[in-house]
This record gives structure tokens, sequence and C-alpha cells, in this order.
């Protein structure tokens, strides 16, 4: 089953009064695959921390047919896998093992369920036999397989990815983009690589300054210099 | 580049390796209660005590040499027994003339030593148990101890690599910019460095706070309550309950022995 995002009129303003999300309205529709672009400090990563209510500002979210809302969140959670930029903020556990089987046992899974999801998980990324591994010890490409997989295991509707091909050798990112083109899941994916984007996604949205400034289909988009150009954003 | 620390004898099959976390975390606090429980000069008990760690070690197939190097790192806690020497009243061995005359006495020299040696002793065993730190972790949320505690551990294990990474590529970076120019004498004033250094542990500290908030948030994003969750490693098997028996067994004997 896909699920969808609806974001409508979101506004958000960080403690220290820097307003990072000015009226975001934004759908994605189920199965489709969205990417998110634009400059840093455009608001991009605010936005998906709000889509599993990680941050809350003003407006509404609904993300697989539920509003977010406190009585919600855990539902929305199990829903929403979100994949942190640094993949050493999302493997915080001793083991692969226990990172991947973070998410399911806290859905108050049973231990063979969890040590299937795990199995599943650590295999549609490739990591197999990483599970007892310690975290530190992995490359970058390692990580941001098994920082998927650990919400891979919470068998999610919908992912929600920063910047996945960051920092990545071109090996270790094509790898990556192979396994993003195998998930058939709804996902948005907030990213500055354009290749990656034309390559990947049908529907591209385009943010600046806290404001979705264009979206629209990936090819239209990226065919249009000026456009990218205003947005310091280039194809090649 | 990465630090490793003990994680190269972590995935070694041994019957050590293959007993109940719970079991090795119950008999290392009772080896350590045991040393510590022992009298002051009773070098028999510990000459035991260290053979007891010795044939655990070859058990677990720990290299004695690694055990003895890493074990070095008690030494300068037991410093804070240097004075027991001189404060302790006994047979006078020698006199140091400072301070109007140190007198060093029999007693406190044996006890100075003991010290040294239990905490030494201590710290072996300890370190033979880190063999596999992630059982442990489990075994003690399995002995009831505080979430909060393990939490803290289990954390710590973590990213104490990645802050140590951190430090050292902030040294690395003032390396690469701490140039010298002919005739100058690099690196300005004491003062001066003072302050360098000052502002990078203040910049890794920050660093690692706003780290630590990213983490709550991706903890927060997989549905974490405040409580961290396990599975069970293990269950308790009749060989665990035959070392656990041997051990208590052996560490009574030379507890009593050292105590008549």
């Amino acid at each position: 089953m896909h699920h969808k995002i609806e974001v409508e009129n979101l506004e958000f303003t960080y403690p220290d009064g820097r307003k990072a999300l000015h009226g975001v309205t934004l759908v994605v529709q189920p199965g489709e695959k969205v990417a998110l672009v634009g400059p840093n400090g455009a608001g991009k990563s605010t936005l998906l921390l709000h889509l599993n209510g990680i941050l809350r500002g003003q407006g509404t979210i609904r993300v697989a047919h539920l509003d977010l809302a406190d009585g919600n969140l855990g539902k929305i959670r199990a829903a929403v896998g979100l994949v942190f930029q640094n993949p050493d903020d999302q493997l915080f556990s001793p083991t692969v093992f226990d990172d991947v089987a973070f998410g399911p046992l806290h859905m108050g899974l049973t231990e063979a369920t969890v040590r299937t999801r795990v199995q599943t998980a650590l295999a549609a990324v490739g990591m197999q036999d990483y599970r007892d591994r310690i975290s530190h010890h992995l490359s970058i490409g390692e990580k941001k397989r098994i920082a998927i997989a650990t919400v891979l295991s919470m068998e999610p509707e919908i992912l929600v990815l920063d910047e996945p091909t960051a920092g990545l050798d071109p090996r270790a990112r094509r790898t990556l983009i192979n396994l993003l083109r195998q998930l058939d899941m709804t996902m948005l994916v907030s990213t500055h690589d354009m290749r990656m984007v034309a390559e990947l996604f049908e529907r591209t949205v385009i943010m600046e300054d806290g404001r979705i400034v264009a979206s629209g289909e990936t090819a239209t988009l990226l065919a249009d210099p000026v456009l990218l150009a205003r947005h310091g954003l280039e194809m090649f | 580049m990465h630090i490793h620390l003990h994680d190269q004898y972590q995935q070694a099959q041994t019957l050590i390796h293959g007993l109940d976390a719970r079991v090795k975390v119950i008999l290392t606090v009772l080896f350590i209660l045991t040393v510590s429980l022992t009298p002051f000069g009773a070098f028999g008990a510990y000459i035991a005590l260290f053979a007891l760690i010795m044939a655990t070690a070859l058990l677990a197939r720990i290299e004695p040499t690694y055990l003895l190097k890493r074990s070095v790192v008690a030494l300068p806690f037991a410093l804070a027994a240097i004075t027991l020497p001189f404060t302790v009243p006994g047979q006078t061995l020698l006199t140091i003339p400072v301070f109007g005359g140190l007198t060093v006495s029999a007693e406190g020299v044996i006890r100075f030593v003991s010290i040294l040696i239990k905490s030494w002793l201590s710290l072996q065993m300890a370190i033979i148990l880190v063999t596999a730190f992630p059982a442990i972790l489990w075994a003690l949320r399995a002995l009831r101890i505080p979430p909060p505690l393990i939490a803290i551990v289990s954390l710590m294990y973590r990213y104490l690599f990645v802050l140590f990474d951190e430090a050292m590529r902030l040294l690395r970076a003032r390396a690469a910019r701490s140039a010298t120019q002919d005739g100058t004498r690099s690196g300005g004033s004491l003062a001066w460095r003072g302050q360098v250094a000052g502002r990078m542990a203040g910049s890794l500290m920050l660093r690692s706070f706003e780290r630590s908030e990213r983490i709550y948030n991706a903890m927060l994003a997989r549905g974490y309550q405040g409580q961290l969750l396990g599975l069970e490693h293990g269950h308790l098997r009749s060989r665990d309950l035959v070392v656990a028996g041997i051990m208590v067994a052996l560490l009574a004997l030379i507890l009593l022995l050292s105590r008549i």
C-alpha cells in the first residue's frame, strides 16, 4: 500500500527567531518519488523533519491519511521512515543489528518478527553480513545503506531521505541510486545531486528561502536553465 | 582514520566468549569483590587471583601481554594511595629528609603495594569481561540496572569513537595551519595557545551538544519513548552454571585461605 503526504501552509520559526518555512504547501501522491532541491538553508531539512513530527510548526500536515497530532505520532513515525543526513546520527546503537532492530522493537513487535524484519531490511540494502559489526568501523557508503535499513525494518509506507548521496564516492553513490530505484514506495528525497534527480525522480520541487518556488516534472524543470540559475542550481 | 579499542578480541568463539553475559558480569563483580576483601599483604592470594585471570585469558584466547598493557591504566588511579607509606603508623623503614623528616613505615608500604596490586587485578578481569560489549549492555539490562544508566553507557560506547575522531580532526586542522616563517617562532605566546586550545574544546562541546540533539531526533523518528529496548541475547545453559560454580568455589577458597 502506498501513501500520501499532504502539507498545507506550513510555517516554522526556529527558537532563535530565524523563520525557516514560509507557508509551504506540498502534496506527494501515493507511490510518487519526488526530489526536493534548493540551496543550503532553503528549509529542505526543516520541512523533512516536520513529516514525522520531530519539528512542529503551524499549518496542517496529513501523512498516510493521518493528521499530524500528538495522539497519532506513534503511527505516523511507523508510517514515515526518515533517514537523516549524517549516518553517525542515525546509527546510535552499539551494533548494526541493534540499530536495525531499534524501530521494530519500539513498535512493540515480537522477538521473532523483529529478527525477521532485521534480516529482510539488511538483505534489501545488501548488508546481511554486517549485522554484528560495530557502526563506527564502517565506511560512509555502508553506513548510509544501513541507515536506510534502520527505517526499512519498520516497513514504512513513505521514505523520506535527507541528502542520501552526499559524501559518497561514485561506486557507493551508484549502489545507493540503484537501491532507491528498487524500493517501491512513496519517496521524498532532499538532495544536491542533480544527476541523480534527473535519473530517478519523476517530479522535482525547488525550495528557496523557506518557500516552494517551483514544482513540476523533473524533465521540464531541469530543461529550464534560467529557472535553475535563479535558484543557484546547475545541471552539470 | 579511526581509533580502535579492544574490538579485535570480540569475535572469537571460545568458552569464555560463549558464556551468558549475565554470568560474566556477575562473576566479574564477584571477582572484584573477592579482590577487595582479601587482606592487605596477602600476596599468596594475589598470586592465586592472578593465576585465575591468566587461566581465564588463556581460555578466552586473549594474549597476556595485551591484558598487561591495557591494565596499566589502573596505575595512575592507585597513586591516590601514595600517602599511605607515610601516614600509616608502624615499623620505620627509612626517613626522607624533607618537610622535617618523612618516615616510611613497613605497614604503609605493604598497604600501598596491596592496593596497587588489587586495582590492577580487578581491572584485568574487567578487561576480559569487556570482550563482548553489546552483550554486556544487555546483561546489565537483564540484571535490572536502571535504564538511564545503561542508555548513557551504550551511547557513550558508540560516540566515544566519533568524538575522538572529531577531536583528531580539530587537532589536525590546527596542525595544518600552524606554519612558521623564517626567523619567527611558531605559535605565539602561551596565553594565545591556551586560548586556541580553549576554543577548540568549546567548539568540540558545542558540536557534541548539537549532535546529541540530532541523535535524539533520530531516536524519536524511530519511535523512541524514553526507554532503550533490546532483544534477549541468550539463555542460561548448564555450561554457564558449571563455570559459575567453579569460579565461585575458587574465589571462596582463595578468600578463605587468605583470611586465616
